[in-house]
């Protein structure tokens, strides 16, 4: 068969059916390029949920066509900005702290297809994706990454400190485990407001330890607060594995009197389904803790190797086998809601998004001197303001 | 301290070191003062000798009224608005807060024991009761948290007011407070405002020990994206809180554990003061001496020995301790060409010091002499009553120090 010389993309798709026999059944029913579909389709978790102190979700998980394929591109432009984030460093065009996410990225993913974002969600500093998924641009998160000014934080943040306040994304933090406190806080004033919605805030294994959680915890679930605590799970902190770093590695349970739920972090249904059953309980019942057990392939930030307190064996193999995009991958490819090439065309199109992005915000112009003056305070009091020369850069503050 | 000046510097019971009880003071009214109307001779720095009796008139007019600035003295002097009412310094800051809870309903307060309890010095009396346990809550001892969780409402646009039971606990939340409240707004390029007020009691009190008697303002002076103020008197305690509260900016309002008992009449309407400006608590001649918090009236206090002895110091309770007032300290020191600073926060790195570096910086060439900064000891406060009051500075110190710096 000449088919190497067919060149039109119908007959390139008959070529596909021929050779993959499972997909001509499917083959006879006209369907669009890629599934957008909203016929519900469910499927079942492949890790059952640990329940502490309550009921946990049912492992079936109701999803859409649509939200699949959602699911599968924006992971991948997650994972796509987090791998061109580390050329950029090595490239120096980022400095400075730079966590990168990838391999979690179902977490941020699974979370945000439960929530609206009046909801709001609270993080550390590893939050990249997180902000990507709360509608930021990638042009934004590239600007700041380089300091320009098109950057979300105008520059003035870094890689620690991306927020966006329109769509609830309070941020970005570097120092561990304080914006827990933060995320309660947003939960009060959610509660304040009566509007129903609830605060998710995302911790790691690391600072699951800091005695500030549990003076949160306790406050929050004193005053029922709408506060959703997430751990995420990463088995690492910075260089310090969980079993060295916590007596208890049993985050869920930690909350002792608050009911905890532990998901598998590498599948973003799971996550969502935990999520949605999360917020359900926390505007009926008060705070619940989350732990997400996931895993990222970078070391902590771009100055770790991420090798030296962890073998190359177990970062491939996880890789292998939990990867959150593969399993997403998988799933579509079975439920034929796509075929494989047109979700290397996908990817292929994210490279290039990505790419644009960078090219975009390396030309964005660093802030102006007089930017170093601006936003300390709220509204000025026309204070004049001198640099350290104390002879330019004079600025009035705003 | 009495901010009335006996002219005729008839001894009161008051000038004993350290032995002053706020519970007595009061302060007299405009007439008392006009009855001992007699003059004083003013010995310039140059030599000149100037008769007095002119412009003692004025100014025993004004330095009666100084403490509650001028206002008082228009409201009584006015026949449309009422002579104001008298209470103590905690019923002030109680009567600001409550007025601001009344206007907006997004403001709250959080703190340990500050509702059912009524507040541990009795600020926050009665608002639990008509407020409820939404808007005013007592939290757990956990200041790190609820500091930060005060943040992270203000965030959102709710106004908290975070009170620590003693400023010392703060040091809990310092990381809250350097980073997340001073920093925020900057590091998000202007998306979030932290409209919160944290306030508290600090300062050396009646031998409540080391960690009881710590003045933070030094410690929190650094922290960029904050302002502070410390108040003095019921009336710039109820106008800065107001301030405080309406301010975008984060505040951090000082009290003192000893200035809660003092009495004043204030005014019935309503008035804000403003956070960045100074107070002039005595107009002078001869030496500019800038003070704020419980200092002010042991100031006042060596004012009136020094007033005896024939000086004029010109008194200024800075009340805005981040940024300073430069314009109103400015203007002093280029009027008096001489400055002392006392306070009770440690010499080193205090309020003090950043205070000479910037009039040094500013104004170096008005000054005639070097500027002295009396401060307290660095040491930790220690219990015994006599030793404490070496710790802080003494009117018998200041007067001293004025002598020296008016040769």
């Amino acid at each position: 068969m000449a088919l190497s010389r067919l060149s039109s993309s119908s007959a390139s798709r008959c070529v596909d059916l021929l050779i993959n026999p499972l997909a001509a059944a499917a083959a006879a029913i006209p369907r669009r390029l890629i599934s957008s579909d909203t016929t519900p389709i469910t499927v079942e978790t492949s890790v059952p949920f640990s329940v502490h102190n309550c009921d946990g979700p049912s492992r079936s998980v109701e999803t859409t066509p649509k939200e699949l394929v959602s699911f599968f591109k924006d992971m991948a432009t997650m994972r796509r900005m987090e791998i061109a984030a580390d050329s950029l460093y090595k490239a120096k065009l980022i400095r400075g702290f730079c966590h990168l996410y990838d391999g979690q990225e179902a977490v941020a993913v699974g979370m945000e297809a439960a929530i609206t974002k009046k909801d709001c969600i609270i993080t550390a500093y590893r939050d990249h994706c997180t902000f990507l998924g709360r509608g930021g641009t990638l042009l934004e998160c590239f600007s700041e990454l380089m300091g320009r000014k098109a950057g979300c934080s105008k520059g003035k943040g870094g890689s620690m400190h991306f927020y966006k306040k329109d769509s609830g994304f309070y941020g970005g933090h570097g120092i561990v485990g304080a914006q827990i406190p933060l995320g309660c806080g947003l939960a009060f004033a959610q509660k304040y407001s009566k509007d129903e919605n609830v605060t998710f805030a995302l911790y790691g294994d690391g600072a699951a330890n800091q005695g500030q959680l549990f003076e949160a915890l306790n406050i929050a679930c004193l005053w029922d607060l709408p506060a959703i605590l997430v751990c995420e799970n990463n088995h690492y902190g910075m260089g310090t594995a969980e079993w060295r770093a916590a007596k208890s590695p049993a985050y869920y349970k930690r909350g002792d009197y608050a009911p905890g739920l532990k998901v598998d972090g590498m599948d973003a249904l799971a996550v969502k389904q935990a999520c949605k059953f999360a917020k359900e309980h926390a505007l009926k019942n008060g705070p619940i803790i989350l732990e997400m057990d996931t895993y990222r392939y970078h070391g902590h930030s771009m100055s770790d190797p991420g090798s030296t307190y962890r073998t190359r064996d177990e970062i491939s193999g996880v890789r292998q086998e939990r990867d959150p995009i593969e399993r997403i991958r998988k799933l579509v490819l079975s439920l034929d809601l796509a075929t494989e090439k047109e979700l290397k065309d996908m990817e292929k199109e994210i490279r290039k998004e990505v790419d644009d992005a960078i090219a975009k915000a390396k030309e964005s112009p660093m802030p102006d001197p007089s930017e170093l003056f601006t936003n300390v305070y709220a509204k000025g009091f026309g204070t004049e303001v001198y640099g350290a020369d104390r002879k330019e850069v004079r600025s009035v503050l705003p | 301290m009495a901010a009335t000046f006996q002219v005729l510097g008839a001894a009161t019971g008051l000038f004993f070191s350290g032995s002053f009880d706020p519970q007595r003071l009061h302060l007299p009214s405009i007439r008392s003062v006009s009855e001992r109307r007699t003059g004083f001779l003013v010995v310039r720095s140059d030599g000149h000798i100037v008769s007095s009796w002119n412009f003692p008139a004025r100014r025993t007019q004004q330095f009666i009224t100084s403490s509650i600035a001028t206002k008082a003295n228009e409201a009584a002097s006015a026949t449309t608005s009422k002579p104001g009412h008298e209470l103590l310094l905690f019923e002030a800051l109680r009567e600001g807060l409550e007025e601001e809870m009344e206007r907006d309903p997004c403001v709250c307060v959080m703190g340990e024991d500050v509702g059912h309890y009524g507040g541990s010095y009795k600020v926050t009396k009665g608002l639990a009761e008509k407020y409820g346990d939404l808007r005013v809550l007592d939290t757990p001892i956990a200041e790190n948290s609820f500091t930060g969780m005060g943040i992270g409402a203000a965030m959102t646009g709710l106004r908290p007011v975070v009170e620590g039971m003693n400023m010392g606990f703060l040091l809990l939340a310092f990381n809250q407070i350097s980073n997340n409240c001073g920093m925020l707004h900057y590091t998000s390029g202007g998306q979030f405002k932290i409209p919160i007020v944290i306030r508290g009691p600090g300062g050396v009190g009646r031998q409540l020990g080391a960690e009881h008697s710590q003045r933070l303002e030094s410690y929190f002076q650094s922290i960029p994206g904050i302002q502070m103020v410390a108040c003095s008197t019921p009336y710039n305690a109820k106008g800065l809180m107001k301030a405080a509260i309406r301010s975008e900016n984060p505040v951090i309002l000082f009290e003192h554990v000893l200035l809660y008992n003092l009495k004043e009449r204030i005014p019935d309407e309503e008035y804000v003061l403003s956070l960045e400006e100074a107070e002039m608590v005595r107009p002078g001649e001869h030496v500019t001496i800038l003070t704020y918090s419980r200092m002010r009236y042991h100031v006042m206090q060596a004012a009136k020995t020094l007033v005896n002895k024939g000086y004029d110091p010109e008194v200024i309770d800075i009340r805005s301790l981040k940024p300073f007032d430069l314009y109103t300290i400015g203007s002093s020191v280029k009027k008096t060409h001489r400055v002392l600073i006392v306070e009770e926060c440690m010499r080193t790195g205090g309020i003090g010091a950043s205070l000479t570096a910037a009039i040094t910086e500013n104004f170096h060439d008005h000054l005639d002499a070097p500027i002295m900064c009396l401060s307290s000891q660095d040491v930790p406060t220690p219990y015994a009553g006599t030793l404490e009051n070496w710790t802080v500075v003494q009117p018998a110190q200041i007067v001293t120090a004025v002598e020296q710096l008016c040769q």
